[in-house]
């Protein structure tokens, strides 16, 4: 199962394999490998892109090496709505970055995320996230629901940011 | 759909044969008989996968005979198209202000080496 848009910015994909507890995100940018790569290691400029629109992330730990760990919470309106931490199991720079990744009001899941950027003939990065989780119950949840309770409210202003496109 | 509902779904289509079933059921309505004869597979056979069709939703049958026809719930499938596709457009939210965030970011130079006091502020001048 998967779906596609057909806008013309670069399309982002979503794998969702019935049987499989997987979910696969690809995307490609005009940037290359080792600028997204950047994006996704230094907390400055991952916590402005990172997240729906309406909340502000804030980096509360963030030791981006091989073995480090990583930890921020989402904000909306002054209040601490969803903490989310994980561990940096491996940097590979501008190639390869595997994480755990846990929402703390589901302590005992844990999603492996490991995301790869491919070098593109135009200059540009292929991106590409694997995410595993425990079981295909637990990725239809994910898929069904998001992530975090501040999600929801962002569909809204997002079907209607998506509109006006 | 609620989310074991969403499971069942999701298991039901994990089999290759109803899939084939469901694409069938997309164009027309048809008996068990009908959808048994291109599988070369028994009418039993087949009403077994219908079952977990029709328990996840995905088909409905009136009557109660072997000629009844099967009928898909076309609006299921279209849910859960609708969950992965809020899915996506959450992503491509995001990956567009990712896109944002790289068009200021200058050539490539070592990661993690240099952090900015100032992130808001990558112009270099």
């Amino acid at each position: 199962m998967s779906t596609t848009n057909d806008t013309a910015t670069p399309e982002t994909t979503i794998k969702a394999p019935a049987d499989l507890p997987i979910i696969t995100i690809e995307r490609t940018f005009a940037s290359t490998p080792s600028q997204v790569f950047r994006a996704f290691v230094e907390p400055e400029l991952f916590s402005r892109w990172n997240g729906p629109q309406s909340i502000e992330a804030r980096i509360e730990h963030w030791d981006a090496r091989t073995g480090g760990s990583w930890r921020y919470a989402a904000w909306r309106e002054g209040e601490r709505i969803a903490g989310f931490y994980g561990s940096f199991h491996e940097i590979r720079p501008d190639k390869r970055l595997v994480q755990t990744f846990t929402y703390d009001g589901a302590p005992d899941g844990v999603s492996l995320d490991t995301t790869t950027f491919t070098a593109l003939p135009d200059g540009g990065t292929r991106l590409t996230t694997l995410s595993v989780v425990e079981s295909v119950e637990i990725r239809n949840l994910i898929l069904a629901s998001g992530m975090d309770t501040g999600v929801r409210e962002g569909y809204v202003k997002l079907d209607v940011l998506l509109r006006d496109q | 759909m609620a989310h074991d509902e969403l499971s069942r779904v999701f298991a039901a289509l994990a089999d290759p044969t109803r899939r084939s079933v469901v694409a069938r059921l997309a164009t027309v309505d048809a008996t068990v008989g009908e959808l048994a004869s291109p599988y070369g597979m028994t009418v039993q056979a087949v009403s077994k996968h219908l079952k977990v069709l029709e328990k996840a939703g995905l088909v409905s049958r009136t009557g109660d005979s072997y000629r009844r026809p099967c009928h898909l719930e076309a609006d299921v499938l279209d849910q859960m198209t609708g969950w992965i596709e809020r899915y996506r457009r959450e992503a491509e939210a995001r990956f567009s202000r990712l896109d944002d965030v790289l068009s200021e970011l200058d050539a490539p130079r070592p990661t993690a080496s240099k952090k900015k006091q100032n992130p808001q502020e990558e112009d270099p001048t």
